[in-house]
């Protein structure tokens, strides 16, 4: 084979080797090393350098080979050096070259010669100098031909680009998780805000406080049963949070009416889902759905609910889940005209509304909760500790939980057969 | 020593002279093991190195950077190299890019270090 088609071969090789190196996504700082040791191999260079500019001026050495350690400590690039380079009529400049005029050459020259640099090369992309790369000591002693020359160049604006692409990547990188942050940050305000809300909403009713922050912590617990993901749990915690929202334009007299209200009263408290959903709905919530889940947290499946005497299918999951949330803090809780129920007699409550107010899969979920918190399966006893020491204790409670789990889940197998046949 | 593929890197002294036989593909991977055997070999008191290419097909840039590298480390510790048996396209290779200006082609490792040994005898190093 010709010399000069084995130098063919090994330098086309070596642009190959580089291509992939370069395109590749693994660590920067031995891409670059790497890359550099292809451009060295080419020529058979024995000594090379490859330096990041930085803001402010300091050259920072990405990859170094042959020379001293800390050769570039101290070394700078400032604007005017850099519009040097980018001004030169060709893009390498050799050292030993005092003919041509170059800022940086001229402050580091001596330093470069001593070191054995025969060559420096800027690294351009974009027409801005984002690096050097500094080479020298031909293993063949010759001087650097032409073809070395259009090879070097050629090997360099590689190397620039891939330096500035995995620089452009960090940087995106960086933004995404700062995005990300901000993002979080926003959503905890949010929450919190909302939360200030559920609080603000409470304190209206003096005799509920603390039931919108209950309801919104029962669907999440619910939700999570349910396998919703995160997003969706944290949705419709949010939703619990807001669910009576509209009661801040009923009139705080019928809210803490201290017995069960008449006709009039009933049907003006019962506007508070409707009106919620028009304080909720020109919110853009990062949450799908909350508007929806406040106004319809008041239907039932049998269609004798409110606002909209919505149907089984017609009423989202998500309200079904705010609506049993809503309802059991209400049974679990002292009212005006009652104290609360006990937990037996709230079972059976659940057991003969599931399928008339209440989603029997909902139902389903929240007996499991219970009883994983009973049985101190759970990792927190959440439930427990909102309903107070004591009321889930008793023999009777497991018995209780499972005999609903068992009946609800029976009815939900001879729902499906029913369907399946028909 | 392992290479990345789970071969060893073979080696064995022959008095003060190590003898490193390179893969079949002397790449970046390869090279780095061959280059980390030198040394050690250097450091433990070697003065001069026989790398055998019988097996070696192919040397690539990265290849012949880190042959670089070992002759450079060698030369500052005032030892020598020989390569043997390295294919006529190397050998083609590592003339035109000036690398047989600091090592000594052998046709094999016997020549190889009859070359060195003659060398130690006769040439002083000089740093």
């Amino acid at each position: 084979m010709e010399p000069s088609t084995q130098k063919l071969i090994h330098t086309f090789g070596a642009l190959a080797d580089l291509g992939q190196e370069i395109a590749g996504t693994g660590d920067f700082n031995e891409m670059v090393r790497t890359s550099m040791h292809m451009l060295l191999g080419t020529l058979a260079l024995r000594r090379g350098a490859v330096v990041e500019c930085t803001p402010g001026g300091p050259l920072k050495c990405a990859a170094l080979w042959g020379l001293s350690d800390h050769m570039f400590d101290g070394f700078e690039i400032d604007d005017i050096e850099k519009q040097s380079f980018l001004q030169g009529e060709t893009s390498e400049l050799l050292v030993k070259n005092t003919a041509v005029p170059n800022s940086f050459m001229g402050r580091h020259r001596d330093k470069l010669a001593a070191e054995g640099i025969e060559l420096v090369l800027p690294m351009i992309v974009r027409g801005e100098v984002t690096g050097l790369v500094l080479l020298g000591g031909k293993a063949s002693g010759e001087e650097f031909s032409s073809d070395d020359f259009e090879t070097i160049r050629a090997m360099v604006r590689h190397i620039g680009v891939g330096i500035h692409t995995h620089r452009l990547l960090e940087q995106l990188a960086q933004r995404a998780e700062e995005n990300r942050r901000l993002y979080d940050e926003l959503r905890a305000i949010y929450r919190d805000t909302v939360r200030a809300f559920a609080a603000a909403i409470d304190i209206k009713d003096k005799y509920t406080q603390g039931h919108s922050e209950r309801v919104g912590k029962y669907s999440e617990i619910i939700a999570r049963e349910m396998g919703w993901c995160e997003e969706e749990v944290e949705g419709i915690q949010i939703a619990g949070y807001l669910h009576d929202i509209g009661k801040l334009i009923v009139d705080r007299d019928i809210i803490n009416a201290p017995y069960n209200i008449d006709a009039k009263n009933s049907s003006e408290l019962n506007r508070h889902p409707a009106a919620g959903y028009e304080i909720l709905a020109p919110i853009n919530h990062p949450y799908a759905d909350i508007p929806l889940m406040a106004k319809y947290h008041h239907e039932r499946l049998d269609g004798r609910g409110y606002p909209d005497g919505l149907t089984d299918e017609q009423i989202p999951l998500g309200a079904k889940i705010v609506s049993l949330a809503d309802s059991f803090d209400a049974m679990t809780t002292d009212r005006p005209y009652r104290r609360r129920r006990s937990f037996e007699d709230v079972v059976r409550d659940l057991r003969e509304n599931s399928g008339k107010q209440f989603d029997g899969k909902v139902v389903t979920a929240f007996a499991r909760a219970l009883m994983k918190e009973v049985k101190g399966e759970a990792k927190e006893r959440r439930i427990t500790k909102m309903l107070g020491k004591g009321y889930l204790e008793g023999e009777q409670i497991p018995t209780l939980l499972n005999d609903l789990i068992s009946d609800l889940e029976d009815v939900s197998r001879k729902g499906a057969k029913a369907q399946s046949n028909s | 020593m392992d290479t990345p593929s789970g071969k060893l890197v073979r080696s064995h002294c022959v008095g003060t002279t190590a003898v490193v036989y390179a893969s079949d593909y002397l790449n970046k991977l390869t090279g780095e093991k061959i280059e980390h055997e030198c040394r050690r070999q250097l450091n433990c008191g070697c003065r001069a190195l026989v790398i055998d290419f019988s097996d070696t097909k192919l040397v690539n840039s990265i290849g012949v950077s880190i042959l670089l590298g070992i002759i450079d480390i060698a030369e500052k510790c005032g030892a020598r190299i020989a390569f043997s048996e390295v294919n006529n396209e190397t050998v083609q290779l590592f003339e035109m890019l000036g690398l047989t200006r600091h090592v000594v082609l052998a046709k094999d490792e016997r020549e190889a270090l009859i070359n060195l040994s003659h060398y130690e005898t006769t040439t002083p190093v000089v740093h």
